[in-house]
C-alpha cells in the first residue's frame, strides 16, 4: 500500500491500512511521514488517555474495563499498550492482550501491542505518531498503556491529555516507586486491587504526598483518587467520571490547549532531529559523504563539534 | 528508518487449558529477537485473526493439544484469507500425527511442529521464510 491508500483506508477506519501504517510509524519509514502529514487534518478528536504504574498493578485489566465503559457509551476506543523489550535480544513477549479480551472482536475496538525495542529515545515520537494514527481513524479515546518505570516511560504517557497512575497495596514504597517523576504526572490516581487490605494506607499516602509543595492557584487540578477493582470493574464509571472532569476543567481553564501546544512542539522538535539523524546517519552508520569526516576525527585531525558543524552545514545547502 | 523485529502472534485456539508449550515457543521467539503476541487461552478463531490483524503480524502460531486442529487450523487460515491477510503465515503445533499434517498443509498450514520440536527449527523455519528475503541468513 503506498500513502495514498494507507490515508485513504485509515479515514475510512479500515483496519488493514491502520494496521499497516501503524508498523511503517514504528519503523520511522518515509511513506509514514507522508501518511501522517495528510492525515493531519483528522486528527485531534480523539482524548488520549495516559494509564502508568508499576508492572502488575492491573493497568491492562482497567483499560479492558474501560474499553467496555466507553464501548457502552457508543464510542470508539484505541489502544497503544507498551511492554518492555528485552535488552538482550532485542526481542519481547507482548502480553497486555491477555486481559484485554472484552471486546476482543469488537469493530469499534482497534488494540495494538508495542515493544520498546531498546530504541528508547524514539519511543514517545512514535507513540505520539501511533496515537494520531488511532486518532484519525476515528477513535474517540486513545488509551496509552505504559510501565510507569523510568524517565523514557514518563516522557511517551506525557503525550496523554489525561494521566492516569494507578497504584495498589502493599507494593511498597520503592516499588510503589513509581516515584516522584511519575507521581507528579497524575492527573487522577487510581488505587487498584482496593479489595485488598492495604489500600486505605495507599490512599492517605497519596493524599499526603499531595498536601505537599502544590502551588497556591485558583486553577489547579487536585488529582482526585479513585478505588477501582478492576478485576470486578468495581469503581470503573467513577474512574471515568474523573477523566471526563479532567478534561473539562482542563478545557475550563485552558490547560488542555496549553497541553496540546507542548505536544506539537514537542512533535515537530521531533521531526528535526529525526530529519538530522536520516540526513547524517543511515542505521548505526554515518552516510558516506560523511564518512571522512568521522575519520578525520578519529585520528584526531578534527573535532567531533568541527563534525557535527560541517554537517550542519552541508545540510543547510541541501 | 529501523528494520522492525520480525512479529509473531503465538495463539492458543481450542479449549484445552495447557499454554507451557506455547509460552516455551514464545520465550525461544522472544529470545531470537522476534517480538511475539500473546493473547491466552481459548482464543476463538475470529480472535485470534483480529488480534493477528490488529497487531500486523507476520506470522501467526497455533498451539493446539484438544485434538481440534483439523478444524481450527484451516479456519483460521480462511478468516485470514478471506480479511486480505492472505499473506500471513501461518504454521502450528500440538499432538498431531503425519497424516493431519499433511492435509493440514494442502490447506496452507506452512508447517507444523510436533511434540518434543526443538524450539530452534522453529527459529529457523521462521527466519528461512521467502516472506524475509534471507534478511536474517
Ligand atoms: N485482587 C485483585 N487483582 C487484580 C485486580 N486488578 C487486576 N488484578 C490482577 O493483577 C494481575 C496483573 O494484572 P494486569 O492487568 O496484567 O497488570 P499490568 O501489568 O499492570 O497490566 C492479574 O492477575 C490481574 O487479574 C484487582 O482489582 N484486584
Ligand atoms: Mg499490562
Amino acid at each position: 500500500m503506498d500513502a495514498a491508500e494507507l490515508v485513504e483506508g485509515v479515514r475510512a477506519g479500515k483496519r488493514r491500512p491502520v494496521a499497516r501504517l501503524l508498523s511503517l510509524v514504528e519503523e520511522n519509514h518515509p511513506v509514514a511521514v507522508e501518511a501522517l502529514r495528510e492525515l493531519h487534518d483528522a486528527t485531534g478528536g480523539a482524548h488520549v488517555v495516559g494509564v502508568t504504574g508499576s508492572p502488575g498493578t492491573g493497568k491492562s485489566t482497567l483499560t479492558d474495563r474501560l474499553i467496555e465503559h466507553y464501548r457502552r457509551e457508543g464510542k470508539r476506543v484505541g489502544v497503544i499498550a507498551v511492554d518492555p523489550s528485552s535488552p538482550f535480544s532485542g526481542g519481547a513477549i507482548l502480553g497486555d492482550r491477555i486481559r484485554m479480551q472484552s471486546r476482543s472482536t469488537d469493530p469499534g475496538v482497534f488494540i495494538r501491542s508495542v515493544g520498546t525495542r531498546g530504541a528508547l529515545g524514539g519511543l514517545s515520537a512514535s507513540t505520539a505518531d501511533a496515537v494520531k494514527v488511532l486518532d484519525a481513524s476515528g477513535c474517540d479515546v486513545v488509551i496509552v498503556e505504559t510501565v510507569g518505570v523510568g524517565q523514557a516511560e514518563v516522557d511517551v504517557v506525557r503525550l496523554a491529555d489525561t494521566v492516569c497512575v494507578v497504584l495498589v497495596p502493599n507494593l511498597g514504597d520503592d516499588v510503589q516507586a513509581v516515584k516522584a517523576g511519575v507521581m507528579e504526572i497524575a492527573d487522577v490516581f487510581v488505587v487498584n486491587k482496593a479489595d485488598l487490605d492495604g489500600s486505605d494506607k495507599v490512599h492517605a499516602e497519596v493524599e499526603a504526598s499531595m498536601s505537599l509543595g502544590h502551588p497556591d492557584e485558583d486553577d489547579f487540578w487536585w488529582p482526585p483518587i479513585v478505588r477501582t477493582v478492576a478485576d470486578r470493574a468495581t469503581g470503573v464509571p467513577e474512574l471515568a467520571d474523573a477523566v471526563a472532569e479532567h478534561r473539562a476543567w482542563a478545557e475550563r481553564t485552558g490547560h488542555w490547549h496549553t497541553r496540546r501546544r507542548q505536544r506539537l512542539r514537542r512533535q515537530v522538535r521531533d521531526l528535526l532531529h529525526r530529519a538530522v539523524e536520516r540526513f547524517a546517519f543511515s542505521g548505526q552508520d554515518p552516510r558516506d559523504d560523511f564518512a571522512p569526516l568521522f575519520e578525520a576525527a578519529q585520528h584526531g585531525e578534527s573535532a567531533p563539534q568541527d563534525v557535527a558543524a560541517r554537517i550542519l552545514d552541508a545540510f543547510k545547502r541541501s | 528508518m529501523t528494520d522492525r523485529p520480525i512479529r509473531v502472534l503465538v495463539a492458543k485456539p481450542g479449549l484445552d487449558g495447557h499454554d507451557r508449550g506455547a509460552k516455551v515457543v514464545a520465550r525461544a521467539l522472544r529470545d531470537a529477537g522476534f517480538e511475539v503476541i500473546y493473547t491466552g487461552l481459548r482464543q476463538t478463531p475470529q480472535q485470534i485473526v483480529s488480534a493477528a490483524i490488529q497487531e500486523d503480524v507476520d506470522l501467526v502460531g497455533l498451539s493446539c493439544l484438544s485434538g481440534a486442529h483439523n478444524t481450527l487450523f484451516p479456519k483460521i487460515k480462511q478468516l485470514l484469507v478471506d480479511e486480505g491477510a492472505e499473506d500471513v503465515v501461518v504454521f502450528g503445533g500440538g499432538i498431531i500425527p503425519d497424516d493431519d499434517a499433511t492435509l493440514l498443509g494442502e490447506k496452507g498450514i506452512e508447517a507444523v511442529f510436533g511434540p518434543g520440536t526443538d524450539t530452534r527449527d522453529i527459529v529457523t523455519f521462521i527466519e528461512k521464510h521467502p516472506r524475509f528475503n534471507g534478511r536474517f541468513e
